[in-house]
């Protein structure tokens, strides 16, 4: 029962020096205060608690020093709505006077912070897949680490064309941005390489029973899905359970089957192919001790949340590397973090393109039970994959954003 | 309230930004000004209409993308602002005239239907709202060329509309219309018998209460810059309800507590409380074992007994 | 064919544990006049219970049963400390309900943590049975079953035992009632213990479709209310109709009006109020 009554997390090996709440943060001229905006309450708590816990791991390990300085970091819960995504960014810029924002979570927090945050030039280091951060709508001062919401379907489409060689699919997400994004991107690549889809279907985001949906899939030969959060527990049972795995085969995007869900999938999930930022399994020096540290201090494998926070660290450190571990020339400091470039990560090399969007590994797994255990293999690994895939950038930007209508159904 | 109170009251909320130290904590007041008109709208047909509503965030969320989608459209501010009031307005019309037709949980239940649809279709008309990507504000008003950007100017603003908004209540709540309000939500069969048109009390009642719901959510997109289907959420109808129950219904100060105990709640222990949703229900649950009528009344009720007390008289009726 | 044919089963099936989640509902409701909004946190709590159960061993039937026992104690638990004091006070009602469902929300999240958490499908009831062309699963069948007897269960006892008398005669007249004998305030902890036991077993119920996660408290309460509200206040037959009902517009609604998926439910639900507020099948106006 964590009865958290200490705002500020000194990890261990710092001294936990008691701050005044109402002094302004200037005690602590020497540290570097890195600020994580979570979701500690309600149902996007699931992805939330992961992404303190990656973060919290990193600096532990680096024992809250990096390129020679101490490091704060400052948790704040927002709630998971754009208001409190609001007042939790302005209290940690304003307030707290952090150096570096490490989330908000979801796309629509991210948003609505997005213009705020960039006028007050603090970097910020997000999970949030929303596309157009780093396409139409960009941030000079944002960096995104993990995937834009149809980078990693993009492969998945070719993945399922040429090397499953499916023909006729039917696509599933939830009804809002980050479902259509995935699926437009999934849709694109696929057609391209000569699959079609014939059916899209998007149940409400509370949606309890899928039965609807799924009884209208038919005349296809696999099914695409893109659910997050706690649904793709339920929509893997209740698609099992109609008879439709039977049938077709499945495939989803990185919160389908993210590695951290694992340990709640039954045997309905085994068989489904996802293709993912991040997998537990690759064998970098660094995943290895990741997921080592992950297990003992949490009980559980890390999946994207986990392991997004923490390369969002690595990041930092790389950056405050590059300027000497200063932090006021916020210019630089962006500049910097643009420029990191990094090669053993959880996720392997990767680096970031000029709108400040990663480009690397994206890794086709496949769900299997080995020793009584479920876990996602990996099948084939896409190096170097940027947001627009193997698309000209000036031509992927005129087309409009991945849309429940864009990519229209050919049929 | 004695006059005296209130305007004192006025001049130290008029001095804050003097006096508290950092842009984020102005901000933070001019949050629960906000929440507090909101409430203070509900509290129109919560506690003297006597008709509880759990679909006012759909008013307060009509006014906000009225505002943004005209903004965005091109629209300069000030139109974009008598648009959103045209919009409220309608909005709280259309609302009076479905939910009226029934009472008490009839009327809680259509209006949270009505509300959920609002909340369905901002999801759903992406064309016209941006889903749940939602519709950007590029910039504040500028009232008079003045910039509402800094906190303290914006802080100012809400303070002003603040103000209008409880004097407008103390004069409904003192004047005929007011009085049959009230009247209709104690004796309503008397009412109708004494020859008031008690649907005409109830529907005028609405007008008054979306209102001010919706300038409240006007407001609130101005603060935030952003809106969202969020705003329009079945949480956020209760969570405004919860603040006029708190604070207590009925009375015009009640609400204002209420919103203040939430906002100060979920902005600013949440940052030393880990797990202050728990210790957010606990105060509820806490109000209504120890002042059942609401945080104003009771705090009212302990002070007249503590006093009583002090002067040594034995406390009429106890402090329970 | 198949298709409607498989969305007509499950809406009787859906309709079913609709039902199991709103019966208590309709019973605190309808007799005590509460609207209870902590009943989605008593679904989603049994259900974490139910977890729990089966995580130490349990049989599936005999964790439900449990799970339906610790919440008979909490509720009433619940309604001899804070609901009993508040009769008639429909305002403090609202508030310590929805207090109550944001403190089990909570420590729900802080005893299961945020990840969601399977619930196996019983053993005896696993796979599918084929009906004409189509094969369902064998426990969205057994659900109806269980649904429809604890509906039959309720309204035995409260249409021919003494004690449901007592109920009816509590709930028409409670004064008189206390000067007939009877102990109306017992009776009244009697029945939320009874709705707030059958929403944790509904939970366990529905625990192997749903599976648990926070925040399914808030995705069941509104159908609940639906499912009441709808299909009739003060009627428990009336319920399950109404259930059935509300399982048949969600999957055909959803299935011929995706455009209207996140209303496919809230608009009929307005415009039968609209016309008739007493719902579907209910007996009095509310």
């Amino acid at each position: 029962m964590a009865w958290n009554l200490d705002r500020r997390k000194f990890l261990a090996g710092t001294a936990a020096a008691a701050v005044v709440p109402w002094a302004p943060a200037v005690a602590q001229a020497q540290s570097v205060r890195i600020g994580l905006l979570t979701v500690k309450t309600g149902p996007l708590a699931q992805g939330g608690i992961q992404m303190e816990q990656g973060l919290t791991l990193f600096l532990k390990q680096r024992q809250s020093s990096l390129a020679g300085r101490k490091v704060d970091l400052v948790i704040a819960d927002t709630g998971g709505n754009p208001a409190g995504a609001k007042t939790k960014a302005q209290e940690l810029i304003e307030r707290d006077k952090v150096d570096f924002i490490v989330g908000p979570l979801a796309a629509f927090e991210l948003l609505a912070i997005s213009a705020y945050v960039e006028e007050a030039k603090v970097p910020m280091l997000s999970l949030a897949a929303a596309d157009d951060m780093t396409q139409r709508r960009p941030n000079a001062y944002f960096v995104r680490a993990s995937a834009t919401s149809s980078q990693c379907n993009h492969p998945l489409g070719d993945y399922a064309a040429k090397e499953m060689k499916l023909k006729r699919m039917a696509t599933i997400s939830e009804d809002f941005a980050f479902g259509y994004e995935q699926a437009g991107g999934f849709q694109r690549v696929f057609e391209d390489e000569g699959g079609l889809i014939v059916k899209k279907l998007w149940p409400p985001l509370n949606t309890a029973d899928y039965t609807p949906f799924i009884s209208q899939l038919a005349d296809i030969d696999g099914v695409w899905n893109g659910f997050a959060g706690s649904n793709p527990i339920k929509f893997n049972q209740q698609y099992a359970e109609l008879g439709a795995k039977a049938k077709y085969p499945i495939l989803g995007g990185w919160t389908a089957y993210d590695d951290a869900l694992l340990k709640s999938f039954g045997d309905d999930a085994v068989g489904a192919v996802s293709a993912s930022w991040y997998s537990s399994t690759l064998d970098t020096p660094s995943n290895q001790r990741f997921v080592a540290d992950m297990v003992k201090d949490y009980g559980n494998v890390p999946g994207g949340y986990a392991a997004g926070t923490y390369i969002n660290g690595m990041c930092i450190e790389a950056a405050l590397h590059k300027t000497g571990g200063k932090t006021d020339d916020r210019s630089a400091l962006i500049a910097a973090l643009r420029g990191v470039s990094l090669a053993d990560t959880p996720r392997g090399a990767f680096h970031f393109d000029h709108l400040g969007n990663v480009v690397g590994n994206v890794f086709i797994r496949r769900l299997e039970r080995k020793d009584g255990k479920l876990v996602n293999t990996i099948v084939k690994t896409y190096a170097n994959v940027s947001q627009f895939w193997t698309y000209d950038e000036h031509r992927y930007l005129e087309q409009p954003v991945y849309s429940r209508d864009y990519p229209a159904l050919k049929t | 309230m004695s006059r005296l109170a209130a305007a004192a009251a006025v001049c130290l909320l008029a001095t804050v930004p003097l006096w508290v130290a950092n842009g984020y904590y102005v901000n933070i007041v001019s949050q629960i000004l906000i929440y507090a008109i909101f409430a203070l709208g509900l509290n129109v047909m919560v506690g003297y209409a006597g008709l509880v509503s759990l679909g006012h965030a759909g008013v307060f969320g009509v006014a906000g993308y009225a505002a943004a989608w005209l903004v965005a459209a091109g629209v300069g501010q000030f139109p974009a602002a008598l648009g959103a009031l045209a919009a409220i307005l309608l909005t709280s019309a259309g609302f009076a005239v479905l939910s009226l037709r029934a009472a008490g949980i009839g009327f809680l239940m259509i209006t949270l239907a009505i509300g959920q649809i609002l909340w369905g279709l901002a999801y759903r008309w992406i064309g016209l709202t941006g889903g749940d990507n939602g519709i950007s504000l590029s910039a504040r008003p500028q009232p008079f060329g003045i910039s509402l950007a800094p906190a303290a100017p914006f802080y100012y603003f809400t303070l002003i509309v603040f103000v209008l908004a409880v004097v407008s209540m103390a004069v409904l709540v003192a004047s005929p219309l007011g009085a049959s309000i009230k009247g209709t939500r104690d004796q309503p069969r008397r009412m109708t018998a004494l020859g008031y048109n008690v649907w005409l009390v109830r529907f005028l009642a609405f007008l008054f209460s979306g209102f001010w719901s919706g300038v409240a959510g006007l407001l609130f997109c101005y603060y935030n810059q952003f809106v969202s289907p969020n705003v329009l959420a079945l949480g956020s109808s209760a969570e405004v309800l919860l603040m006029v129950i708190s604070g207590g219904s009925g009375t015009l100060l009640g609400p204002i507590a209420g919103a203040a105990l939430v906002v100060v709640m979920k902005n600013l222990a949440s940052a030393y409380i880990e797990r202050w949703n728990f210790v957010l229900g606990a105060i509820f649950v806490a109000i209504v074992v120890f002042m059942p009528e609401g945080l104003v009344p009771g705090s009212a009720r302990l002070g007249r007994w503590l006093w009583a007390r002090l002067r040594g008289v034995p406390a009429a009726g106890g402090a329970r | 064919m198949s298709q409607w044919l498989l969305l007509g089963v499950n809406s009787v099936s859906l309709g079913g544990l609709l039902f199991l989640l709103s019966a208590g509902f309709s019973l605190i409701f309808g007799l005590m006049r509460i609207p209870n909004l902590t009943h989605g946190s008593f679904f989603m709590l049994g259900a974490y219970l139910g977890t729990s159960f089966l995580a130490l061993g349990l049989d599936f039937w005999l964790a439900a049963l449990l799970a339906a026992a610790a919440m008979a104690a909490i509720g009433g638990g619940i309604e001899r400390l804070l609901l009993r004091r508040l009769a008639g006070q429909e305002l403090a009602q609202v508030l310590v309900t929805l207090g109550l469902s944001f403190m089990i929300a909570d420590l729900c999240l802080m005893i299961w943590g945020g990840d969601p958490i399977p619930l196996d499908t019983p053993r005896s009831l696993r796979g599918a049975m084929p009906i004409a062309s189509i094969v369902f699963p064998t426990y969205r069948l057994a659900i109806v079953v269980i649904a429809v007897a604890v509906a039959v269960a309720l309204w035995l006892m409260l249409e021919r035992t003494r004690l449901g008398a007592m109920i009816r005669a509590g709930v028409d007249d409670a004064p008189m009632a206390r000067v007939a004998g009877i102990r109306v305030s017992r009776l009244f902890t009697l029945v939320f213990c009874l709705g707030a036991a059958i929403a944790g077993f509904a939970g366990v119920m529905g625990g192997p479709i749903l599976s648990v996660y926070p925040g399914l408290d808030a995705d069941m309460l509104p159908l609940a209310l639906i499912v009441v509200i709808l299909g009739g206040t003060g009627s428990l037959p009336g319920a399950l109709l109404g259930s059935f009902v509300i399982g048949l517009f969600y999957n055909f609604g959803q299935v011929l009006f995706p455009e209207l998926a996140y209303i496919v439910l809230f608009l009929p639900m307005l415009l039968i109020l609209l016309f008739r507020p007493q719902g579907l099948f209910g007996k009095h106006v509310p």
